[in-house]
């Protein structure tokens, strides 16, 4: 019983040190003043992890529009409702769907390629070498790339939503005939700017600076083996996600929670 | 030249989790000689180099070089400090998005203004004087473990440090890359007249260019001197080291209970 | 060199792309053209009972929306809600002073509005001025109620 209390009290330490450990680390790489030479790292980042997660955030919320649309439009017909589909699709694609999915695909994608990448460069010794060049790995390595990840996702979340809109366009209008005009006055009489795109943004915006923030710490806090790097890239994975999801919540709560 | 010596270490202590690694280690390293660190596998050596390089901090004890606590300074002033020194890893540790040029390139791109046309005299310069002159253009992919370790050694050679480590240097290389890094390391400290520290475990070799060497085992420093004093030296763990062989006061077993019974013992437990 | 100017030229793509996609939202998504953009002037309303009509709801004229709900409170003085409604401008001094505002709903269970209808007085409503004339929200527990007490008594 008495070891059970002590090792209790040892993950909670643990637990408290590593956070610990993740806020001094995020700390010191992003306190500083940019360079020349930070911006041209920061672009080749934002080709990584922006750039080329494009393909998969924009296939997905394609189909997403498409499912939405094709799944409300059943609920929708049956109250002689169907005019509000474009409403329906809109709301929950930037309310909900874009910033949740594309952060979710986006932890899968660049979050564990970052994990990887930077554990791989720590088991070959490249992070400590660097320290011994006198470059600080967290200003060369790792603030390119938390920087091209906070930029990257909302940008990745406006691509979901609007490909995600017109994938709803394309099903509801095109195929099962629900009248262009309502489609989109109806969306435009019940989205608002700020409320729902801009709370949409943010939301990504968190969630861009938590996946990240995972991703890249998980890497960098690796133990440098085969074994501790597979387990880094899987434990990037599951925490963002839970991340993702639980703040979603909360933010949701404190977004939209009084307005209804 | 200076006769203080560069780096001297004072009651060194170190753990990692509950494992005692270091249990106060007392070591002076003279200004323009190699001196070596040797001792078994897993006693340690990279981890002292560690130390010395500021990359971890002891639990005790201190680190001085050139007269400043490397483990009291500031982050930026470490920085600073550890642009006089250079570290050849054991894996060589190339940037790998970066070609050979690049690598070497790379310390005098951040810590200088050189024009460019400067910095390719530089680094074909150094890339020459280890012998890869013709290899700038290949990824660190495309080397064998001996030419990564060369690319690395111009590397740390590139902003001319005045203390260069090597780790383990020698490790699974062929007997001709072997005698070329032997050279190139006695070779580079005479030209250069570079303080250097090498931490290895293959004997013939590092004893062929050490100036002074230290034996660490157990956490301690178990033996120092000139490679021909401890050749001779008497005490049984030195001289098993020393010749190489399997059993002796150096076990070859990991501690354990009594194998009879170690035996016994699993059958009643099932 | 070369391929770093594709992967620039890429990044700025990138960016564009998603630049353009928040200008689409705005203006097509959001409609922002008519609210945002073009200047509005605001009427007051009191309604004795708003069902479940809330800020941002549609004001309409014919079936056209030409405004939105801003605020709803409630009046402590006469003990009803007090609407605050945001019309375009272009509509400002064209509505007669007994125009009327009711509370609609669309379809039968979709979110309420509210629907203007105009008069035929001479004088018109000015900005910060209150329509009179109002129907409030049914409400359909009342209505089943009404129906029970009539039958009621027959």
């Amino acid at each position: 019983m008495i070891t059970r209390i002590t090792r209790l009290g040892r993950r909670g330490c643990d637990l408290v040190e590593a956070l610990g450990r993740a806020g001094m680390f995020l700390g010191q790489s992003l306190v500083g003043r940019p360079s020349g030479e930070g911006v041209k790292l920061w672009l080749r980042q934002m080709h990584f992890i922006g750039v080329l997660s494009l393909a998969i955030i924009l296939v997905s919320g394609l189909f997403i529009g498409m499912v939405l649309a094709l799944q409300g439009y059943t609920i929708l017909v049956d109250f002689g409702a169907e005019d509000a589909l474009g409403q329906m699709v809109s709301l929950s694609l930037l309310r909900e769907l874009a910033p949740v999915v594309a952060a979710l695909l986006f932890a899968g994608r660049a979050g564990s390629a970052l994990t990887a990448e930077i554990g791989l460069m720590k088991a070959t010794e490249q992070l400590s070498s660097m320290e011994m060049i006198g470059v600080d790995p967290l200003k060369r390595v790792v603030a390119p790339r938390l920087w091209a990840g906070f930029v990257s996702l909302p940008l990745l979340t406006v691509g979901f939503s609007v490909i995600g809109i017109w994938g709803g366009h394309l099903v509801g209008v095109e195929w099962l005939g629900v009248y262009e005009g309502s489609y989109w006055g109806n969306m435009q009489a019940s989205v608002d700017f700020v409320d729902d795109i801009g709370n949409g943004m943010l939301k990504s915006l968190v969630f861009a600076l938590v996946v990240t923030w995972i991703a890249v710490f998980q890497g960098y806090d690796l133990v440098p083996t085969s074994e501790g790097i597979s387990r880094a890239t899987t434990r990037t994975v599951v925490y963002s996600s839970l991340a993702v999801l639980g703040l979603d919540f909360v933010l949701t709560a404190l977004m939209f929670g009084e307005m209804g | 030249m200076d006769d203080s010596p560069l780096v001297v270490v004072e009651g060194l202590r170190f753990s990692r989790g509950d494992r005692e690694i270091f249990r106060g280690v007392d070591m002076t390293i003279p200004r323009g000689k190699i001196t070596a660190i040797m001792g078994p596998s897993g006693s340690g050596k990279t981890t002292l180099l560690k130390l010395i390089g500021g990359q971890l901090t002891p639990d005790a004890g201190r680190v001085m070089i050139d007269g400043e606590d490397i483990h009291a300074q500031s982050r930026k002033k470490l920085f600073t400090l550890r642009r006089r020194m250079g570290m050849l890893f054991q894996s060589g540790a190339l940037f790998s998005d970066l070609s050979v040029f690049e690598n070497v390139a790379f310390p005098l791109r951040v810590h200088t203004d050189l024009p460019e046309a400067m910095i390719r005299d530089v680094v074909l310069m150094k890339l020459e004087a280890v012998g890869l002159r013709g290899a700038r253009e290949l990824m660190p992919a495309e080397l064998s473990g001996g030419m990564a370790r060369r690319v690395a050694l111009a590397r740390a050679l590139a902003l001319d440090p005045e203390l260069i480590f090597y780790d383990e240097p020698f490790v699974g290389q062929d007997p001709i890359s072997m005698g070329v890094l032997v050279q190139l390391i006695r070779r580079v400290n005479d030209a250069l007249g570079l303080t250097a520290v090498v931490v290895s475990h293959d004997i013939k070799e590092t004893l062929s260019i050490a100036d002074y060497v230290y034996v660490i085992a157990d956490g301690k420093v178990m033996a120092h001197g000139t490679p021909e004093s401890l050749n001779v030296d008497q005490d049984p763990r030195v001289s098993q080291f020393m010749h190489g062989e399997p059993d002796g006061p150096v076990p070859f077993h990991y501690p354990a209970d009594d194998f009879h019974k170690d035996m016994l013992n699993a059958g009643v437990k099932r | 060199m070369k391929r770093s100017k594709m992967m620039e030229f890429g990044v700025g793509l990138f960016m564009l792309a998603g630049i353009l996609g928040v200008i689409f939202l705005g203006l097509s998504v959001s409609g922002m053209a008519f609210n945002g953009g073009k200047e509005t002037y605001t009427l007051q309303a009191n309604f004795a009972n708003i069902g479940g009509l809330k800020p941002r709801a549609r004001v309409t004229m014919a079936g056209v929306t030409v405004g939105r709900v801003e605020d709803v409170e409630l009046d402590t003085e006469w003990f009803d809600a007090r609407v605050t409604l945001a019309l375009d401008s272009r509509l400002e001094g064209q509505l007669s002073r007994d125009t009327t505002a009711a509370i609609l709903t669309s379809g039968l269970l979709g979110e309420q509005y509210i629907g203007l209808s105009v008069g035929g007085d001479p004088e018109t409503l000015a900005d910060g001025d209150t329509i009179s004339d109002t129907q409030s929200a049914l409400v359909l527990e009342e209505l089943i109620q009404q129906f029970v007490a009539n039958m009621a008594q027959d």
